[in-house]
């Protein structure tokens, strides 16, 4: 286990209560609605983060795990009227699934290979999505998906951006929460052999081949449930919303932050979803601003605003073995 | 037509964006194979070169001359747009991927990330977000070789293209600086012993390797007539395919990669829908990886324990 200091823990019920708060103070439903969609981009980094961070295989796909997991909750909740608080473990069982079948047959590529595979399975499903208009609707997608709602307080949650806000904060703090204890689980430490020395790992009596495939798993069920989110809150969905774009800034979003630590994951998606809203004032020159900051951010900070400190830790030790 | 020539004609379609596909894909490979880097802002300079060569013809028409004598034309034009997008690729290679040298493996993928909404952002707010409609420098002529047409501009692509691998290869095989690239492709470190300059090489190759994709882009521009600076992105992806195709880091593979996406996709276009061809590309480009990983002419590197 992982020893938490105390000043690190009352950073964390800090954060907690800000987080709290933050909708109570703030009236405004733009900020909370950005707030919200920062949320969505929080649980996909995690997600992205078990694979590539965690596993150290690069992902260029992600967008259609999460693609997997929207549609999923559309389909059961248009057709079958499957609630969401049920949909959401299908989406997140969905995107598992479609993480383990697309990483069955692909692991056996090393490295980049398998990174354009997954390149290659993100455009296949998003053109897809495109073309079964049967079924998909095409390039208009589905609509009319349900928001979701509760027993008690008896409530629908709307359109109104306040209750996701909760819903999504809740689902981060609970990932957190787990994928810590998965960090320093057997798996999670097998992840990282792997990760560090595959033959070295393998000897030790790691099944490569089936760390990497839950590690896509899981990875694929994080992505699955934010789809459920994003869909249920969005009411529709279309491919437009899954496109390489996506997979390239949840990406960008794990590496600027720092991969395999969750908090530099988690603020890396804070700011890379929140650039480009404070950006909004320069309008034309938003993207083109974004660009030049992502370039400077990874250049001042190669291994991320936080890097892991399992990294951090090896750095120093061989800083201090150099003879001066 | 008969179905053979339906075929044929969609051969010959795919052939002429497919060379087109083999010089952008070479820079990826180029660099690839001595850096390991996807340099995703190389689909960008593609899209620059289209741009940069739109503005060549622009300036000459305002300036009169217009397109009148194509012989001194097209090759000037190639010339500015060559140097400028080899400039720019010079500029990105020296800016944001040098210093990242040594850091973890992810973060130049990311600083190119940003580079590539930097091209992006940049022409758009210079020349607009609307498709731009490139000069028909060229006057078309078909021609009719048994029931298949072919139009000279096909011939023309398929010819400057052609010189220009040709060049590469000789460049390559032959010149100093060449066989230095070779060298750091086979053993960074053990090249850098023997006196060559890493730095200076690295950046030629990301010179050559923007060179060929801005004439790449002006072809493209002639080719299809109008361009717009989401082009970039959707060429550069097809072209890093055809650049793992033939064997990433491997020269004469991404020229078959590239020729053989083109005609995937032509012919994908042709029999299937043409919403369905990119699915046709990436859906061969799994297979082939998963039966044969290190692509067609790829090295089979064995594993050594």
């Amino acid at each position: 286990m992982k020893p938490i200091s105390i000043s690190s823990r009352a950073w964390v019920w800090f954060v907690l209560g800000l987080l709290f708060i933050f909708p109570l103070v703030n009236g405004n439903n733009y900020h909370r609605d950005v707030m919200v969609t920062a949320g969505i981009f929080m649980i996909l980094a995690l997600g992205l983060n078990v694979i590539v961070g965690y596993a150290g295989i690069l992902n260029l796909g992600y967008a259609a795990f999460y693609a997997v997991g929207a549609y999923t909750y559309a389909l059961v909740n248009i057709h079958f009227h499957m609630p969401f608080w049920a949909g959401i473990w299908v989406s997140g069982a969905a995107g598992a699934l479609f993480g383990m079948l697309l990483a069955w047959p692909a692991l056996r590529l090393g490295g980049d290979y398998l990174a354009i595979v997954t390149l290659g399975a993100g455009e296949i499903v998003r053109i897809a999505l495109n073309n079964v208009d049967e079924v998909t609707g095409g390039p208009n997608g589905l609509l009319g998906i349900q928001h979701p709602t509760l027993w008690f307080p008896k409530m629908n949650f709307g359109v109104k951006p306040l209750p996701y806000y909760y819903l999504v904060f809740a689902i981060v703090g609970i990932l957190v929460f787990m994928l810590r204890r998965l960090e320093s689980s057997r798996l999670g430490r097998s992840w990282v052999a792997l990760r560090e020395d595959e033959l070295a790992a393998s000897c030790m009596g790691i099944n490569p081949m089936w760390a990497k495939l839950s590690s896509f798993g899981i990875g694929g069920f994080i992505a699955g449930i934010a789809g459920c989110i994003f869909a249920s809150k969005q009411g529709t969905v279309s491919p437009d919303s899954f496109d390489f774009i996506l997979s390239v800034m949840v990406l960008a979003m794990v590496v600027l932050g720092g991969l395999g630590n969750i908090e530099g994951v988690l603020i890396g998606a804070f700011m890379l979803s929140i650039l480009p809203e404070l950006l909004r004032g320069f309008e034309i020159y938003r993207m083109l601003l974004f660009g030049v900051a992502m370039i400077l951010i990874m250049l001042f900070r190669p291994q991320g605003l936080l890097g892991e400190s399992r990294h951090v830790e090896e750095f120093r030790r061989k800083k201090e073995k150099a003879p001066a | 037509m008969t179905a053979a020539d339906v075929f044929l004609q969609q051969v010959v379609n795919g052939l002429t964006i497919g060379m087109i596909y083999a010089l952008i894909a070479l820079g990826y490979t180029m660099v690839y194979g001595i850096v390991q880097l996807i340099n995703f802002a190389h689909g960008e300079i593609f899209m620059v070169g289209a741009y940069i060569g739109l503005f060549i013809c622009l300036i000459f028409q305002r300036a009169g001359t217009g397109s009148g004598n194509l012989v001194f034309f097209l090759p000037t034009m190639m010339l500015f747009v060559m140097a400028g997008t080899a400039l720019l690729g010079w500029i990105v290679e020296k800016s944001t991927y040098k210093p990242l040298r040594h850091a973890p493996r992810l973060a130049p993928l990311i600083t190119a990330i940003g580079v590539s909404f930097v091209l992006q952002n940049a022409v758009m707010l210079l020349f607009g977000p609307a498709d731009k409609s490139f000069p028909s420098v060229i006057p078309i002529h078909k021609f009719d070789l048994a029931n298949v047409t072919i139009t000279n501009l096909q011939v023309l692509i398929a010819v400057i293209s052609i010189s220009l691998m040709a060049a590469l290869h000789f460049f390559i095989q032959y010149t100093t600086t060449g066989k230095a690239m070779r060298a750091l492709a086979d053993d960074i470190k053990a090249a850098s012993l023997m006196g060559i300059n890493v730095d200076r090489v690295i950046a030629m190759a990301f010179c050559v390797g923007s060179a060929l994709a801005g004439a790449g882009g002006v072809l493209f521009g002639l080719y299809y007539s109008t361009i717009n600076f989401h082009d970039g992105y959707l060429a550069g992806l097809k072209a890093f395919t055809a650049a793992v195709l033939g064997g990433i880091g491997n020269i004469p593979g991404a020229m078959i990669g590239g020729v053989l996406i083109g005609v995937l996709e032509g012919l994908g276009a042709g029999y299937l829908s043409s919403e369905w061809k990119n699915v046709f590309a990436f859906f061969i480009l799994i297979l082939i990886l998963l039966f044969r990983p290190s692509g067609l002419l790829g090295a089979r590197v064995v594993k050594k324990v």
